[in-house]
């Protein structure tokens, strides 16, 4: 049994962490986008962003102040089990919000939408997000955190299946470039994007491909990896870099998720995550062992499966 | 590559030569107090009557759109972990009257202004606009934060919302975006990067159904 005191030291560590140091993976791919650029002023920015990692992590500061909307997903083993049940858990997800956000500190942005109230403590109505996901046959919990900026560089739009893969390229190209101009969407960023299910899941999933998957991971399906490459280079060929300067460094990795959708349209959406692209991973043993990464593995072959059952050891040998 | 960005470093109050010395894609580094304010300090002076704080108008003259990261600490103080500029263009309606109340000549924050208002509202003023790196450099720019020198209208508007003055030393990088003739680096470089656009969606049909953005017109059937 897990206790919940373990949950939450867990939950804290990482929003602590996810605000201070940049993921390796993000790190590598924004250094390998300084050896390609050729734009003086975008290659200055870039290094600065560099400067600016090594910086925070020495310091232990955030790497940038607008400290972004702290939010968590939690993959819960089938046999993993904890003490204090689920509400207990929520509760322990606010509490190490809150206690981070002074202790960072981050900065307090949640406000009430119309009253514009706020409790100084990034915790309200709806706030932070947790969603919940499960993985068969494994008794630990994962908890990620995600603290991505919430202004601009993210769209939706229905389109049909007629409109094709040029659609989605045109789509891709409007929301990079709108979103883009004086780099206001913060690029060079992961950009996820959503294919499919119903409106609210298709940001959902578009969101998950650019906040949950790491610089470098391809979706399994190779046509879809295929698309990713090249909605990757068609970003990159805008001429923009970071700040809207002239430049090739826009999309330092492209993600796609699909759901299943309804059988006229093919709703998409777009997301960039942030340039101080924030995650970090927590993986609780049965022990209470703590394990800290910063890759999600959140869409695991049970995430994207695509039929009723799933055929389990455990499954198989009952 | 290595740059060969014109670097320069300012104290603030800045005089006039200085601003008027200022050119577009220079790098800046800052010494002296900047102070914060963005809507609610905005609507809170020229809204609702508040003064400005006695020493603002002696101490400095650039106004950053900014919310740091900040808590309080057991001292009584603040501890400042990071600093980085919101988006500037926001503010566009309250930036006449307020340069003319805070007599302010540098305008730090993310994005630039509205296209007309460099000639329109900046220019006229001697206003120049500095842009933060990336945005942003966060933890670099906290690191030049020294002190809080004073912070106002905390209970009212909360953290984001308040107006900091914060003792800045070697404070950067920024980038120079506008001069105080209104030339605007975003706008140069917008412009160049304009050109190959059209380029970009050659060959890719249009879909099936249009939306608003497409066309501004409301009358329009967007099919």
């Amino acid at each position: 049994m897990i206790p919940i005191e373990t949950l939450e030291e867990a939950a804290y560590e990482i929003t602590k962490k996810a605000a201070i140091d940049i993921p390796e993976d993000y790190y590598t791919g924004i250094r390998g986008m300084i050896d390609l650029e050729k734009g003086e002023l975008s290659s200055f920015v870039l290094q600065a962003m560099c400067d600016n990692w090594e910086a925070a992590s020495a310091d232990r500061r955030p790497m940038c102040a607008d400290t972004g909307l702290p939010r968590y997903y939690v993959k819960m083993g089938d046999n993993a089990t904890f003490s204090g049940g689920f509400t207990g858990l929520e509760r322990a997800l606010r509490s190490a919000t809150a206690r981070a956000t002074h202790d960072v500190p981050l900065r307090p942005n949640r406000v009430h939408p119309l009253w514009r109230t706020e409790h100084n403590n990034n915790v309200g109505i709806n706030a932070p997000e947790i969603e919940w996901s499960f993985e068969p046959d494994v008794d630990w919990i994962d908890i990620t955190t995600v603290q991505k900026g919430g202004l601009f560089g993210t769209d939706y739009r229905m389109l049909f299946p007629g409109d094709g893969i040029d659609g989605i390229k045109r789509f891709f190209l409007d929301t990079l470039i709108a979103f883009g101009k004086r780099g206001l969407a913060c690029q060079p960023a992961i950009v996820g994007v959503g294919v499919g299910g119903s409106k609210d899941t298709c940001m959902q999933l578009g969101k998950q491909a650019a906040c949950l998957r790491t610089v470098g991971n391809r979706n399994p399906d190779p046509k879809i990896a295929e698309l990713e490459l090249e909605l990757k280079d068609l970003g990159n060929s805008i001429g923009m870099g970071p700040m809207g300067f002239v430049g090739s460094s826009m999309v330092v990795d492209c993600h796609i998720e699909a759901g299943f959708t309804h059988t006229g349209g093919m709703p998409v959406s777009i997301h960039t995550f942030c340039l101080s692209s924030r995650r970090a991973v927590a993986r609780i043993h049965k022990d209470g062992e703590i394990e800290y990464r910063t890759n999600p593995e959140w869409f695991t072959p049970y995430m994207r499966r695509e039929s009723v059952d799933w055929p389990t050891p455990l499954s198989k040998s009952a | 590559m290595a740059h060969t960005l014109k670097q320069v470093s300012l104290n603030i109050p800045a005089s006039p030569e200085d601003i008027a010395a200022l050119e577009i894609g220079s790098i800046v580094y800052l010494n002296g107090v900047v102070y914060t304010a963005r809507e609610g300090v905005y609507d809170l002076v020229m809204n609702k009557g508040r003064v400005l704080p006695n020493d603002l108008k002696e101490l400095s003259n650039v106004n950053f759109h900014c919310s740091p990261a900040a808590a309080p600490n057991e001292d009584g103080g603040y501890i400042i972990g990071g600093v980085t500029a919101t988006a500037s263009f926001r503010f566009s309606k309250q930036m006449p009257d307020w340069l003319d109340l805070s007599e302010s000549k540098i305008i730090i924050g993310k994005g630039g202004m509205r296209r007309e208002d460099y000639k329109n509202v900046l220019a006229p003023r001697k206003v120049v606009y500095l842009s933060t790196v990336g945005y942003g450099t966060g933890a670099l720019l906290g690191r030049g934060v020294k002190n809080v020198h004073a912070v106002h209208w905390l209970d009212e508007l909360g953290i984001a919302q308040a107006l900091w003055m914060f003792k800045v030393e070697n404070f950067g990088p920024f980038i120079v975006d506008s001069d105080i003739k209104g030339n605007s680096l975003f706008v140069n470089q917008g412009e160049i990067v304009n050109q190959n656009i059209d380029k970009l969606y050659e060959g890719l049909k249009q879909p099936a159904l249009h939306r608003y953005g497409e066309t501004d017109d409301r009358k329009d059937e967007l099919m």
